[in-house]
């Protein structure tokens, strides 16, 4: 299981800081969602400890090596990356626009060789879209497309998963369904899940950990249950909120 | 999969086929194989060997440049309406030729007008490049525009100050874009810019693939967007530059190919490539002929016909756009 950490990460843009200083370790096995106001930092994070930022200070480690050090191809079989709303350009069909996370190891043009095949079909049969992988991706519906986009992302089997809330634009059934398979990745399958996520609920009961960013700082760390408090969500939102239930039946209460 | 070869073999079949029924009709005559025997067949043999063969290569290599530019532009912007002109290359080719005929150059060394025009061509793709660096790819398409607009402003300045009606013909003449009267000289000129940037413009098929998972996730998976933005403005500025430089101005190639063979290789920006190559040298081979058999009192201009044709398909391209869009 590939540990991924970051050290006194500061990225500032345009002269403002808007990660400030962050320190934080993760490894495989974790369902990590992180959690802030809109604003807080969460995407300029997940895109820091993707490797796709310039950073102006401190470092990321993936397996203890500075992200710097690997080389791209490397890194993208190594940790996948999805962003908010990701959508296909052209109507490629689903199964050929999963291969393309294959990236270099297809062939000249572009034909994916038995074991790449098999890694194909694998992926597609994870994801229940077997049944789709000849439709062209630009009709999918929403809940469709996320799963052919998480699939794509997960063909080359990457050990860390990183992901620009996943679940927005998503109706409660297949939000729960995607938070369920983000889970199950971390979990069943032992890879490092990394999501910002806006619906609490969710948070709380599916991840394994929560990160609470604030003005560009971790302002909390920990499992969910401990984690996520009244005075937390304050701080964060600055709205009065309470935690009802418990366990498993547990869900935030927002009281404006 | 669709099959990407059978679709090549087709077209590749279909090129040989018009390529030889090509060197058939011209403004010389009806040329047939046993026209070319025997010992008063002189000046047959001139017109073949002069006129049409290299007419005909230039056409194969030019349609292929525009052809490959198109879609290598239409996958780097995955916009279906981008083609080679976009980023300053043939306003940059029109203002340098331009400049060679109204200083007389033209008139003084023949080969003066390609080679100004592939500076100007040059020139203006590296004004593109150097100003829209940087940014995405939406600034590299605004600083082609911007770049365009100055340069044809710069052309009809040029034709503005036209010293005689005379070097104004010519220049209008050259602008509309042609294949008559270019002989080996032409050819071996443009043909080692031309191939240099056909090469650098095929290596970019895995780059334009992940991009059409949109620029972040390509980054994501290894691809360095910047260089990708650089090796096709100096793709296209090589072979659309060193192409435009000796024919002129041919538009709507480089926009038509590619969508004729996209849907055949299942939209794959990397598989589209090859056919879009094929299917541009077959369209600029058939326009071209069709200049010559059209009874006409005056040859038809290359660029005039395939602008005829070419601007009907691009607003059916629009309507359909505006179709699907909601």
């Amino acid at each position: 299981m590939i540990p991924l950490a970051a050290r006194g990460l500061v990225v500032r843009r345009e002269g403002s800081e808007i990660l400030r200083g962050i320190d934080l370790d993760a490894q495989g096995g974790e369902f990590i969602a992180v959690i802030g106001a809109n604003g807080a930092g969460k995407s300029t994070l997940l895109a820091a400890l993707a490797g796709l930022l310039r950073i102006d200070a401190g470092e990321v480690l993936l397996d203890q090596r500075p992200l710097a050090d690997i080389a791209p191809r490397d890194l993208a079989q190594l940790r996948a990356w999805l962003p908010q709303n990701p959508r296909a350009e052209w109507p490629l069909s689903v199964e050929r626009m999963v291969a393309l996370g294959l990236g270099p190891r297809l062939r000249g043009f572009g034909e994916a060789g038995p074991e790449e095949q098999a890694r194909i079909a694998t992926v597609l049969a994870d994801t229940d879209l077997i049944a789709l992988r000849a439709r062209a991706v630009t009709t999918l519906s929403g809940g469709e497309l996320a799963r052919a986009m998480l699939a794509r992302a997960l063909v080359a089997d990457p050990a860390v998963l990183i992901v620009d809330e996943p679940l927005a634009g998503l109706d409660p059934q297949h939000a729960w369904d995607a938070a369920r398979r983000m889970r199950a990745l971390a979990v069943e399958q032992g890879r490092l899940v990394i999501a910002s996520i806006h619906d609490l609920n969710i948070a709380l009961r599916r991840a394994t950990r929560v990160w609470a960013l604030h003005e560009g700082r971790l302002l909390a760390d920990g499992p969910p249950a401990t984690t996520i408090t009244a005075a937390l969500l304050g701080e964060l939102f600055g709205m009065r909120a309470e935690i009802r239930g418990s366990g498993s039946s547990a869900y935030v209460d927002f009281a404006p | 999969m669709k099959s990407i070869t059978g679709l090549n073999a087709k077209l590749a079949l279909l090129l040989v086929v018009l390529a030889l029924l090509s060197l058939l009709p011209g403004r010389a005559g009806w040329l047939l194989p046993w026209n070319l025997q025997g010992n008063d067949a002189e000046l047959a043999r001139l017109i073949f060997w002069e006129l049409r063969i290299p007419r005909l290569l230039l056409a194969l290599l030019v349609g292929a440049a525009l052809g490959l530019a198109g879609a290598v532009l239409q996958g780097l912007t995955r916009n279906p309406l981008a083609e080679p002109g976009l980023l300053g290359v043939s306003s940059g080719a029109a203002f340098g030729a331009v400049l060679a005929i109204y200083t007389g150059l033209g008139a003084a060394f023949a080969l003066a007008i390609p080679l100004l025009g592939f500076t100007g061509a040059l020139l203006g793709t590296m004004l593109t490049l150097a100003l829209g660096a940087g940014g995405g790819v939406l600034s590299l398409i605004l600083a082609g525009a911007a770049v365009s607009g100055l340069l044809l402003a710069g052309t009809a300045l040029v034709l503005n100050l036209a010293p005689n009606p005379y070097a104004a013909y010519e220049i209008s003449h050259w602008m509309m874009g042609s294949l008559a009267d270019r002989g080996w000289a032409q050819l071996f000129l443009a043909a080692p810019f031309v191939f240099a940037g056909i090469g650098v413009l095929f290596t970019t098929g895995r780059a334009l693939d992940a991009l059409s998972l949109g620029e972040q996730q390509a980054a994501s998976l290894g691809v360095d967007l910047a260089r990708l933005r650089r090796q096709v403005v100096v793709g296209t500025a090589l072979a659309v530059g060193g192409a435009t430089a000796v024919t002129g101005t041919i538009g709507f190639i480089g926009l038509l190919a590619p969508h004729l063979v996209r849907a055949a290789v299942g939209h794959e920006p990397r598989r589209v490539l090859w056919p879009a190559a094929l299917a541009g040298a077959l369209l600029l081979l058939a326009a071209d002929v069709a200049t010559r058999l059209l009874p006409l009192a005056q040859e038809l201009k290359l660029g005039v016909l395939t602008g005829l044709i070419g601007s009907p398909f691009f607003l059916w391209l629009v309507w359909r756009m505006k179709a699907r869009s909601p």
